[in-house]
């Protein structure tokens, strides 16, 4: 999803590089004290971290296979304000150092890739760790759902920013379909990479896990006499109380799954504007080549009207939703039998 | 100098993730002696020394009680910045000491913290530098260097900020012979306090006149190196075992 | 992978002029193409022109460029796509029914995107990693990005390596798996990384604290860039500025 220089028009380049610069200025205000205790060195680890690991494929189907993003897994692991530093980092080495994603792109791809995922998948993680049992290791499953819905979202956001200055008119239904149908697939891939990583977490430093700091149990030490007390885990930044990250969570999901489908659907005809700044005579008709390569992704049985192909968008999103709090159940549920 | 260099009393930690590594530790290291810390895996080696400066224990907001004086100078969040300057701590793995673009940034890391500028930093970085050799690879970066080049940037990271008490936590592991023993140059023509974690016996005989032997978080034995690493049973009750055909009776070390 | 495994060491007038120059002209060039309208080809051959000239001057070889294009594929597909799934009047090119929109969109998302590429390719294969977090630095980015930005780049080859080594332990067993092991082996492979690079990042806090770090990086930039300097490097994006304003201005 990395996208290159001229991909959008100059004002929606502008309007979310000013977005990413916003989201910068206040991750880092926010992330000065996590920063000032855990070092810099450990969100540049993570960077490096989430870099290599972008460079491991996995196989989504067809032949063809994705990568990880890292938002909503950087985000439940060092928090959401040093996880969009984070992201905007590996962003940034990207564009810079291998020409990966525009510069003048930049601003896109770290709102795209560094602030939706991540506050998507964290609000979520945050929200479906409140249905679950207080266990540090119930972060797994909640941060799985978390990052399985931040990839088709961020998807979808990147289709309404299309809507907005994309290039060239192509049918948004299509658009969409293809890309949330398509990202869905890398979400699950996303979403099992996430668990793995977590649970690997878990077993060995549950400490470390940002989004979980507030389940951890206390501690039982054995003094030079052999005397044993119990005393409370180090924390050195104590997780907010969740109290309205349930709001948050499904307020910022919606706001972006939901805003940008509605814009996507009110305004089916957004795109022909560049045509006619580009010079040509647009004719509104979206004459559909079915059976183009991009509908191969799409759902079948939604046909060529651009509402429906939005709907499929929201549609894809909330299916996602269901499926990963599902998921999230039985997880916690065998958990349970298994204690 | 007031007290002894190193003076560790009734140290107890635990981690958070709720595993205990150290259960009451004593002991005591003064001015110029030479210490070898032997033991096996997880005895508490590594957590025991990452105290000596603070960077683990209570006074670092972790779990722990005890006491640590260094010169004198207890160990507390007000004397932190004058601890960390008088104790040089010397990590296992040099990728986690070297960490700035260059070696000379990385070894002007420390001095500049200490508040030196200019010609003086330069001074300073070059003079460490020259103490280990490796005044001529000075603008590379720690990538390129080989192993036993980047442990011995390690320890003139340390030495730039001249340090009273020396730690190295296995400084000898992954040196080819010819490092090793260049190491061992190095670190016995030092004049400063030396407190070594190490595995490899026969270098904790050539270096360290004193051993510590510690297990499951405790000191188990203090003494001459060459009667630690003698008696057998001790030895063997700590999972610790010399070379083949290495004799610790047989061979010169560190006294005279 | 490492960081400074991108530059070529060669010494050249581009790999001379600092870092915080080239980020700016970077920068400026690639704004000026993106700006320019797509139907303006003679403006597209004139930066293309300046891009190869600045690469003969900074001494490239040509494969490096060419293999480092590469990251741009994903997009070549989807602009290769663009005429077929576009909407608007359709023109005939060799038999197949195209959309007008489509194909410019193409030509459009092509040429600024391996434009800005090659810019950027540029300025990584002439500037070390070290000056170009200095230029940053310089150029006022907040400190506690550079100092990410510098962990980052420093601890890429030691994670990559690690990353390197776990695939070939896994390989050297006899690991070859189908697709939904293939899916759990990388998965499980990653956990440990992550524990891995975390467990390191906090060693590196702690051997940084031992040495007396209170919060505060020390600073990387040496001397400032002098006036001529500035211009040196600026000349292939003023130029391009330039181009930009006569293709709105007599392009159109």
């Amino acid at each position: 999803m990395h996208v290159p220089d001229g991909f959008f028009d100059a004002p929606t380049s502008v309007a979310t590089g000013l977005i990413a610069a916003g989201a910068v200025g206040f991750s880092l205000q926010r992330a000065n004290r996590e920063i000032r205790e855990t070092g810099p060195a450990l969100a540049g680890l993570t960077a490096a971290f989430v870099f290599a690991v972008q460079m491991v494929n996995f196989p989504v189907g067809a032949g063809t296979s994705g990568h990880l993003l890292g938002g909503a897994l950087a985000a439940a692991l060092v928090g959401p304000w040093s996880a969009v530093l984070v992201m905007s980092t590996v962003l940034l080495v990207q564009g810079l150092l291998f020409a990966d994603g525009g510069l003048t792109a930049l601003g896109t791809n770290i709102t795209l890739m560094g602030l939706i995922t991540v506050l998507v998948g964290y609000f979520l993680t945050r929200a479906v760790l409140k249905a679950l049992p207080r266990r540090v290791g119930s972060v797994v499953p909640a941060a799985t759902v978390g990052a399985l819905v931040s990839v088709p979202v961020a998807a979808l956001a990147f289709t309404g920013l299309y809507a907005i200055g994309g290039a060239v008119d192509i049918p948004l239904s299509k658009l969409a379909t293809a890309m949330v149908g398509w990202h869905i697939l890398v979400g699950i891939g996303e979403a099992v990479i996430t668990a793995a990583v977590l649970g690997a977490v878990v077993a060995t430093r549950p400490d470390l896990v940002y989004a979980a700091r507030h389940l951890q149990q206390d501690l039982v030490l054995v003094d030079a006499d052999g005397n044993t007390s119990t005393v409370s885990p180090d924390r050195p930044i104590a997780a907010k109380p969740a109290g309205r990250s349930l709001g948050v969570g499904i307020a910022v999901t919606l706001v972006v799954a939901g805003g940008l489908s509605l814009f996507a659907s009110a305004h089916p005809d957004g795109l022909e504007f560049v045509g006619a700044k580009l010079g040509f005579e647009t004719a509104a008709k979206s004459s559909a080549a079915a059976g183009s390569p991009l509908a191969d992704y799409g759902v079948s049985g939604i046909g060529n009207s651009e509402v429906s192909g939005a709907l499929a968008g929201i549609i894809g999103v909330l299916v996602t939703i269901v499926l990963g709090l599902a998921l999230a159940k039985l997880a916690s549920l065998r958990a349970n039998k298994a204690s | 100098m007031s007290g002894p260099a190193i003076h560790v009393e009734r140290l107890v930690f635990a981690y958070p993730d709720g595993r205990q590594a150290l259960f009451g530790v004593d002991f005591t290291v003064e001015h110029g002696e030479r210490v070898a810390l032997l033991g096996p895996n997880g005895a508490g080696k590594t957590t025991l020394v990452l105290h000596l400066n603070g960077i683990l224990g209570s006074v670092a907001g972790g779990t722990g009680s005890g006491g640590i004086q260094i010169g004198g100078t207890g160990l507390h969040r007000e004397h932190l910045a004058v601890i960390r300057r008088k104790v040089g701590l010397v990590f296992q793995d040099p990728d986690d000491q070297l960490f700035m673009p260059t070696v000379r940034d990385d070894v002007a890391f420390g001095p500049a913290n200490l508040g030196l500028r200019g010609a003086e930093l330069d001074e300073r970085v070059h003079e460490a530098l020259v103490q280990v050799g490796m005044q001529d690879h000075a603008d590379l970066a720690p990538h390129h260097l080989s192993f036993g080049q980047r442990r011995r940037v390690a320890v003139a990271t340390v030495l730039a900020m001249r340090p009273e008490v020396l730690v190295l936590d296995e400084p000898s592991s992954n040196l080819d012979p010819a490092a090793r023993r260049e190491l061992a140059d190095i670190l016995s023509e030092l004049d400063v306090t030396l407190l070594m974690i190490t595995h490899d016996l026969p270098y904790a005989l050539q270096l360290c006149e004193r051993s510590l032997l510690m297990d499951d978080g405790r000191i188990v034995a203090d003494g001459k190196t060459r009667d630690l690493l003698g008696d057998a049973e001790l030895m063997s009750a700590h999972r610790l075992e010399l070379p083949y055909g290495f004799d610790p009776l047989s061979v010169s070390g560190p006294e005279r | 992978m490492s960081g400074d495994g991108l530059l070529v060491a060669v010494d050249s007038r581009v790999h001379r002029v600092p870092a915080q120059v080239k980020l700016v002209a970077l920068f400026v060039f690639v704004l000026a193409v993106v700006s320019t309208p797509a139907p303006v080809f003679w403006a597209f051959g004139l930066y293309a022109a300046m891009l190869v000239a600045a690469v003969v001057v900074a001494k490239l070889p040509v494969h490096v460029v060419s293999r480092r294009l590469a990251v741009e594929t994903p997009f070549i597909v989807f602009a290769l796509l663009l005429p077929f799934v576009a909407t608007g009047p359709r023109i005939d090119v060799l038999g197949l029914e195209l959309s007008q929109s489509g194909v410019l969109g193409a030509w459009n998302v092509l040429a600024k995107g391996t434009l800005g590429v090659v810019a950027a390719i540029l300025l990584s294969a002439t500037t070390a990693p070290r000056d170009l977090l200095a230029g940053l630095e310089r150029l006022r980015l907040p400190a506690t990005l550079v100092a990410i930005l510098s962990f980052m780049i420093r601890y890429l080859s030691v994670v990559s390596d690690d990353l390197h080594r776990m695939r070939i332990a896994r390989e050297s067993r006899g690991y070859a798996g189908g697709r939904v092991g293939h899916l759990k082996a990388v998965a499980g492979g990653v956990g440990g990384l992550f524990v891995r690079s975390f467990e390191r990042g906090e060693r590196v806090h702690l051997a940084m604290r031992s040495r007396g770090y209170t919060g505060r990086m020390p600073l990387l930039s040496q001397a400032g860039a002098v006036r001529s300097q500035w211009l040196e490097g600026l000349t292939i994006s003023l130029l391009a500025v330039l181009i930009a304003v006569m293709a709105r201005v007599v392009g159109l």
